[in-house]
This record gives C-alpha cells, sequence and structure tokens, in this order.
C-alpha cells in the first residue's frame, strides 16, 4: 500500500525514555503534561513566596526592587501560561477521548508535537533567569517599559519568544481537541449529550483558537520594535502605547475564561458524581458557558478603565462587564441546584469543588465591584485586584485543578490517594489561602499599589502585610502534602477500581489505568451521564477492574504508532526560539533551528500514521 | 449518528467531515484573526504618521493592480491543478499546480519590487506647481528648497525613502504585506512539494486528493486576504475620502 517509506525505522519503544519521547498516546501526554505543569506550579509557588518574605514587614532588603520586578512579572507569566493552562491541557488529553469514547485524539502525532513545544516554551522562558535577568515588565507587559530603550537586556525578549512558542502550542492543541469533540464522538453521543466537562473544553479552544492570534500580532509588533527598531509603541514616531494595552487584553480578557472554563467543566462532574444526580440545568450550564465565551469579546477595556478612554467606551464595558456576571451566576446557582437534594459524599474532590464555587463567587463578586469605573478607579493597580484575581485564579482554578486531580487520580494511576491525609490537605489549603489573600483585600482598600517590592513603617500595612504572609507559608506546606499525598498513592496506595466514585461518564466504564487502546468496543451512547444510566439500565455487572492487559481481546484494534518527528520539530523551535532571544551573527542558531524544524516537518509529512503490519503488507 | 467513510480517508468520523479538512478550517479561522488584528493595527495609525512618506506617495495602483492580478490567476489555476487530479490526468495536475506556484512567484516578485523602489522612493516637486497643485506633505517638504541652489531645470528632487523605521505607515503597512507574503512563500513550497512528489509512486494520487485540497483551501484563503488588503491598503490609501 504505502509506497512511501522514510529511510529511519519507527520507534517501537515499549518502556523507558525514548517511549516517552516518542509517545502519541493521549494518556501518556495527559500525565506528561500533568507532571511537567505541576512543576512549573511549584516553581511560580516559591516566586510567589520570595514575594511574600520581602513583604512580610516594612522596609525589609531580601531582595532587591529588580529582582522584585523580575519575580511578579514571571510568577504570572509562569502561573497563567505554564500552570493553569497546561494543567487544564493535561485533563483535556487524559480525559476527553475518554469521555466521548474515543481510543485517540484526532491527530495523535501533533498532540506530542503540542506537549513538546509547550516544554520548549517553558525552557526558554525559565532558563532567562540565568541568562542575564528575567522579564520584568509585569504579566500583561505594558508598553512602553518593554521598550528597548527602558529594557535593554534579553529578559523581554525571552518572554515575547516563550508566548510565541506558547501560543503554537496551545494552538495545534486546540485545532485538535476541536477537531477530536467534533469529529470522533461515540455512535449516540450527540453535542447535548456530551459530558459538561468536554463542553467546557470544546468552548474553551474555540477562545484559544480565536484569541491567540491577536497576542502573536502583539507580540511579533513588540518584538519588531526592539528588534528592528520599529515604531509600533513608539511615542516619537506617533505611536500609542494604548494600542499594545487593547491588543493585550483583547486577548487576555478571553484569555481569563480559557483558565476558568475548564475548572467550571470540572467541577460540574465532579459536583454531579458525588450529588449522585444528574446536573441540574444541563443546557443552562452549556448555553451559560457558550455566553460567557461570547461576552468575553465585549469587555477588554474594564482592564483600561484609568487610562482615559473617555465616558461612553466606559460606560459600555461597565455595562457589558457587569452583563456578564450573568451567566456565571447561572453556573453558580446549577451547582447549588445538583447539591439540593442529593446524597452528598464529601470526598477530597468534592471538598475542593465546593471550594471552588465559594472561593470563585467571591472573587466574582469583587470582579463586579470592578466594573464600575469610579469603584475601580480606587482598586486599579492596588492589592483589592491582586487579591480578586487570587480568588479566580487560585480560589477559582487552581481550587478546580486539584480536584480534578484528587477525582481522576485514581483512573490514572489504578491506585487510590490517601484519602485522609486529602481532606486535611483541603482544609489547609482553604484556610492558607483565605489568610493569604483576604487581608489583601483590606491592603487593596487601605490603597497599597501592587507591584511595590517594600513599604514604609508608617503607612498601616504591616499587620495584614504579616499575615498574608504566613498564610503563603501554610499554603506552600499544604502544595506539598498535595505532592506527597500523590506521589506515595501513585507508588503504593490501594488498588482502585474502575469506577470507585460510581461515576456518570464513560471513562468510568472502563478499568483503571485505562489500557492503550481504551475502549475494547466502542461504546453506543442512549443517554446523557450514559455510564450512570447503563449501570442502572442493565442486571448490574461486575465493573473491570484494574491491571486487566486486556491483550487477548485488543490484537485487532489499530492504534496510532509512536514518531520521533514531533519531538524533533519541537526541538527546532527550542533552537530557533533560543536564536531570536539571543541573536548571534544574523540570526544563524534560529536559521538552525528552522532547517531542524523543517526537516521535522517534512518527516512528519511523508512518514503514514501508521506502518503497514507485516501480514497486511504480504497482502498487498 | 451519521457514519460515513471519506474519500481517500478510511476512518469513519462522527460527522462524515475529513479530520485533516476540518482542522484546516479551524487553522483559517485562527488566521483570519492573524490577519484581522494586523489590518486593524494599520488601520489604527493610518494618517498617524508623523512624517512622510505616506500612502499616496509610493503606491502605484497600476502596477499593484497587476500583480493583484497575477495572485487572482494563480487560483483559477490551482482549481484547474485539482479538477485534472480528481479526473487523474497527472499530466495537466502538473501544468497547473506548476502554474500556480510560478504565478505566486511572480507575485512575490512584484512585492520584492515595489519594497525595493517604496524603500528608495524619489521625490521630484516642479517649484512652479508650488502653491498651484495640491501637493503631498513630503512633496511640500522637498519643494521648500525651491530657490535654493538644489533647484536644477526649475525642479528639486530627493530620496525620501519607505522603511519599516521610517514612520508609522511603514511599521505597519511592511509588516502586514510582509506577513502576507511569508504566506504565499509558505503556500509555495507547499505547492512545489506536491509538485515533485507527485513524481513519485504513489506521491500524490487521485485516491489521495485531499492533500491537494488542503494546500489549495490554504491557496485561496491567502488570495482572498489579498483581496482585503488591496482594497483596504492600496486603494483606500491612494483614494481621498477614506
Amino acid at each position: 500500500m504505502t509506497t512511501l517509506t522514510f529511510p529511519i525505522p519507527r520507534p517501537t519503544h515499549p518502556t523507558g525514555i525514548w517511549n516517552w519521547l516518542t509517545t502519541i498516546d493521549h494518556k501518556k501526554i495527559g500525565v506528561l503534561y500533568g507532571v511537567t505543569a505541576f512543576i512549573l506550579f511549584l516553581s511560580g509557588g516559591v516566586e510567589a513566596l520570595l514575594m511574600r518574605i520581602q513583604l512580610s514587614g516594612p522596609g525589609r532588603e531580601i531582595i532587591s526592587a529588580e529582582i522584585f520586578n523580575q519575580l511578579f512579572t514571571m510568577h504570572g507569566t509562569t502561573m497563567i501560561f505554564l500552570a493553569i493552562m497546561p494543567l487544564s491541557a493535561a485533563f483535556f488529553n487524559y480525559v476527553i477521548p475518554l469521555q466521548i469514547g474515543a481510543r485517540d485524539v484526532a491527530f495523535p502525532r501533533l498532540n506530542a508535537f503540542s506537549y513538546w513545544t509547550f516544554l520548549a516554551g517553558a525552557i526558554i522562558l525559565k532558563i532567562s533567569w540565568f541568562t542575564g535577568g528575567a522579564t520584568n515588565a509585569g504579566w500583561f507587559g505594558y508598553a512602553p517599559l518593554t521598550s528597548v530603550q527602558q529594557n535593554p537586556g534579553t529578559g523581554i525578549d525571552s518572554w515575547i519568544i516563550s508566548l510565541q512558542v506558547l501560543g503554537i502550542a496551545s494552538l495545534a492543541a486546540s485545532f485538535n481537541f476541536l477537531v477530536t469533540i467534533i469529529n470522533m464522538r461515540a455512535p449516540g453521543m450527540s453535542f447535548m449529550r456530551l459530558p459538561l466537562f468536554t463542553w467546557m473544553t470544546f468552548i474553551t479552544n474555540i477562545l484559544i483558537v480565536l484569541a491567540f492570534p491577536v497576542i502573536t500580532v502583539a507580540l511579533i509588533e513588540l518584538y519588531f520594535d526592539r528588534s528592528f527598531a520599529m515604531n509600533f509603541f513608539n511615542v516619537a514616531k506617533g505611536g500609542d502605547p494604548v494600542l499594545w494595552q487593547h491588543l493585550f487584553w483583547v486577548f487576555g480578557h478571553p484569555e481569563v475564561y480559557i483558565l476558568i472554563l475548564p475548572a467550571m467543566g470540572i467541577v460540574s462532574e465532579i459536583i454531579s458524581t458525588f450529588s449522585k444526580k444528574p446536573l441540574f440545568g444541563y443546557p443552562a450550564m452549556v448555553l451559560a458557558g457558550a455566553i460567557i465565551a461570547f461576552m468575553g469579546w465585549m469587555v477588554w477595556s474594564h482592564h483600561m478603565f484609568t487610562v482615559g478612554l473617555g465616558p461612553i467606551p466606559i460606560t459600555v464595558f461597565t455595562i457589558t462587564t457587569m452583563a456578564i456576571a450573568v451567566p456565571t451566576g447561572i453556573k453558580v446557582f446549577n451547582w447549588m441546584g445538583t447539591m439540593w437534594n442529593g446524597s452528598i459524599d464529601f470526598k477530597t474532590p468534592m471538598l475542593f469543588a465546593l471550594g471552588f464555587v465559594a472561593m470563585f463567587t467571591i472573587g466574582g463578586i469583587s470582579g463586579v465591584m470592578h466594573s464600575m469605573a469610579s469603584s475601580d478607579a480606587q482598586q486599579q493597580d492596588t492589592y483589592f485586584i491582586v487579591a480578586h484575581i487570587h480568588y479566580v485564579l487560585f480560589g477559582g482554578a487552581i481550587f478546580a485543578i486539584l480536584a480534578g486531580i484528587y477525582y481522576w487520580f485514581p483512573k490514572i494511576t489504578g491506585r487510590m490517594y490517601n484519602e485522609a491525609l486529602g481532606k486535611i490537605t483541603f482544609w489547609l489549603t482553604f484556610i492558607a489561602f483565605n489568610i493569604t489573600f483576604f487581608p489583601q483585600h483590606f491592603l487593596g482598600m487601605d490603597g497599597m499599589p501592587r507591584r511595590i517590592y517594600t513599604y514604609d513603617p508608617s503607612m498601616g500595612w504591616n499587620l495584614w502585610n504579616g499575615v498574608s504572609t504566613l498564610g503563603s507559608i501554610m499554603l506552600a506546606i499544604a502544595m506539598l502534602m498535595v505532592v506527597h499525598n500523590l506521589a506515595r498513592s501513585w507508588r503504593k496506595g490501594e488498588p482502585a477500581s474502575g469506577d470507585p466514585w460510581d461515576g456518570r461518564t464513560l471513562e468510568w466504564s472502563i478499568a483503571s489505568p485505562p489500557p492503550e487502546y481504551n475502549f475494547v468496543e466502542i461504546p453506543t451512547v442512549y443517554d446523557r451521564d450514559d455510564w450512570w444510566a447503563r449501570k442502572r439500565r442493565e442486571v448490574r455487572r461486575a465493573v473491570p477492574v484494574g491491571g486487566g492487559s486486556g491483550d487477548d481481546e485488543a490484537h485487532d484494534i489499530h492504534l496510532p504508532q509512536p514518531s520521533y518527528w514531533p519531538f524533533v520539530v519541537a526541538c527546532g523551535l527550542l533552537i530557533g526560539g533560543f536564536g531570536l532571544v539571543y541573536p548571534v551573527g544574523v540570526y544563524a542558531i534560529s536559521i538552525i533551528g528552522t532547517l531542524i524544524g523543517m526537516i521535522g516537518v517534512y518527516a512528519w509529512s511523508l512518514e503514514p500514521v501508521n506502518e503497514p503490519e507485516d501480514g497486511e503488507s504480504s497482502a498487498h | 449518528m451519521a457514519q460515513a467513510t471519506v474519500h481517500g480517508e478510511h476512518e469513519p468520523t462522527t460527522t462524515g467531515l475529513n479530520h485533516r479538512k476540518m482542522l484546516m478550517w479551524a487553522f483559517l479561522g485562527s488566521d483570519c484573526m492573524f490577519f484581522g488584528t494586523l489590518i486593524a493595527t494599520y488601520l489604527v495609525y493610518k494618517n498617524r504618521s508623523i512624517a512622510g512618506p505616506m500612502p499616496e506617495d509610493v503606491f502605484s495602483i497600476p502596477v499593484t493592480t497587476v500583480s493583484t492580478f497575477v495572485l487572482l490567476m494563480s487560483s483559477m489555476s490551482m482549481v484547474l491543478a485539482y479538477a485534472a487530479l480528481t479526473r487523474n490526468s497527472m499530466k495537466t495536475f502538473r501544468i497547473w499546480l506548476a502554474s500556480t506556484a510560478i504565478l505566486g512567484m511572480t507575485f512575490v516578485g512584484f512585492q520584492v519590487f515595489e519594497f525595493t523602489v517604496f524603500a528608495n522612493h524619489e521625490v521630484v516637486v516642479k517649484c512652479a506647481d508650488v502653491g498651484v497643485v495640491e501637493l503631498t506633505s513630503v512633496e511640500r517638504k522637498v519643494a521648500e528648497k525651491c530657490g535654493t541652489a538644489d533647484e536644477h531645470d526649475g525642479k528639486v528632487e530627493e530620496t525620501v525613502g519607505l522603511t519599516p523605521r521610517t514612520n508609522l505607515f511603514g511599521s505597519t503597512f511592511f509588516t502586514l504585506t510582509g506577513f502576507h507574503g511569508a504566506h504565499v512563500s509558505l503556500g509555495i513550497v507547499w505547492l512545489l512539494s506536491l509538485f515533485f512528489l507527485s513524481f513519485k509512486k504513489g506521491g500524490v494520487t487521485p485516491e489521495k486528493n485531499l492533500d491537494v485540497d488542503l494546500a489549495a483551501l490554504y491557496w485561496h484563503f491567502v488570495d482572498i486576504v489579498w483581496i482585503v488588503i488591496f482594497t483596504v491598503v492600496y486603494l483606500f490609501g491612494v483614494f481621498p475620502g477614506f
């Protein structure tokens, strides 16, 4: 059949490092995403902890002002692009094909490429700590702080190129998951039967596909200004720094929903499962998610109320910002409706999900406060904003991600985590989180600006800063407890059954951990929450247990085969990216990187998805 | 749920549409936002350059009309190439595919020529026209030399090149059209790759026409973007009132 053969043989490593480098199994890629992103999440946490220690009391000089600038910029960039987004991507990878009844994603090699490219972007950003200073202009990099006159080092360049590489990774993954969700659903799995997490993933990926090109262009313009002396944000030539703010937030506000919609999907799954009830108002939940995504494009200027837009834009963006609270409120009430009259089982995932609902609501309410421009003028660039963003992104997104980690941990590893330790971890996280971030509301109201490296003792900010630092240390201990619980349980935990939570969606209908091919037979779906319905429809039969290899049944399932080329192309991007950050000669390193990438692309294009099997090829 | 087997692809899909084609449409949607943002930047900065040259100084609508015509014809030859492939006439397919690539290269050639001319833009003003004919801002500036030793045969001239560094117009114009040119160039590499692959047995076949279909989709998209750029940048740039 295939007459085009590539000279290098297909990788066939069953285990070891080469297996991980060449794998295209969505489950392994999901684990790679999750572990990498969690390590990066901890690194962002260390950056935060250093800042909190510096701010624990007035007038401290533990960290210099310049390092402090780098710390808050790297902390924000890391948490948004290297922690929350890829942790969400880990769940997309692991869970989506299982929830829709597929054996893999639509483009398995593109999926591997997304992961390796994400890693390349992370390396480019993090290595800048050791190559003359990291980026220091804040995570939204306002012009003209990023101009080459203000900021001559390579820090800003590494930030630009890293975000570009991460953008490629996110876009590739989004194309992949859009096609997977539209085109690889099991028979009977209509859109209105999709699990809510799949729905929110679908909506998130539409947002990524449309929002990332905007930041790509903004970063290209900034890079051209810095490297080739162009004039996009050069005031001396008539350039307008406010254009940067518009471009950044046209991307940046949809990005906020890119971070929170997957979290809402995870929480919807967990609350329904542990309340033993179908999700209340499923169509309203889907529609509310879609409306949030759509309206997310109409609120960006509320980040810019104090730059002087004039009364008409401010009024318009005030109204749209208030309006977007409505679909968010629908979601909160539907979660409560789901729990109403349910038999609630307060396992660790459920506790974190409930923590999400409570904390996200507080963050949402302080968000609505900002929509009023006159009030926002008082809060702009104070710790009140810092408190708000942490209530929605830590109390919101990270709580939901932790809930998801505990929820799917038995499915991924085939072992149970330690429930008692999990519950203690939740309460410590919940209390420490509030001790850390609630006082920041007071500090902000009292006028403490964000991004200052120290403050005068006479300002009256000493007490709450001390409390906040104490909370952050407790929070760090809680996160280490998460790591301890998961790492230990992964090796020594009790074996988990295929369906430890009496689950509702298709991933619980198969063994834990799932076999490589996921489903022996692609299921036919008759209901929303099909697995729950199937368990009640049929005579209750034994749930598959963990550890079964299923090899005897799987002999005629054709899975996509591993490939070297996604990794090679990502290496090309890494080298090419470094060449753009640290230009040597006439971008010689970038040219080498481009060549490696092109070789990879050609080899990838010419390589068939599956090599014909021996028996098959002789028949043709 | 419809389970259809797509031509040239063995895997059944939920919608009956091919995975790769769907991905291509998603990519093109994303690329719309990419060019949309570049065009938005261009329009935001339109008429906000502090110094010339301005669009009306450098644009030559007849030249760009020719290159636009060339690019639009390449879309036609692309359609003919795909049609030839589906009816299995490989020779005709190769001719039209090569024509498409050559027309694309001609367009890029025009663009290189145009950029070079802009960078070495020469302004000549007849001193007799000053105060009689309406002059552009750059011409007025050059006309200041009338009556000095620089005036020869009643004319003054000066090279006022447009580069990406000159002004906002230069930065936005070259970035927008440069990225379009890069898209065309990538398309040319893609078409040529298919062209050479078609000489290999089983490389490009009527059964695998999707490979060509995807390249064609991309190529047509890049053409459509140019229609927008030609209208918004070139035509609106020279005709007063926009």
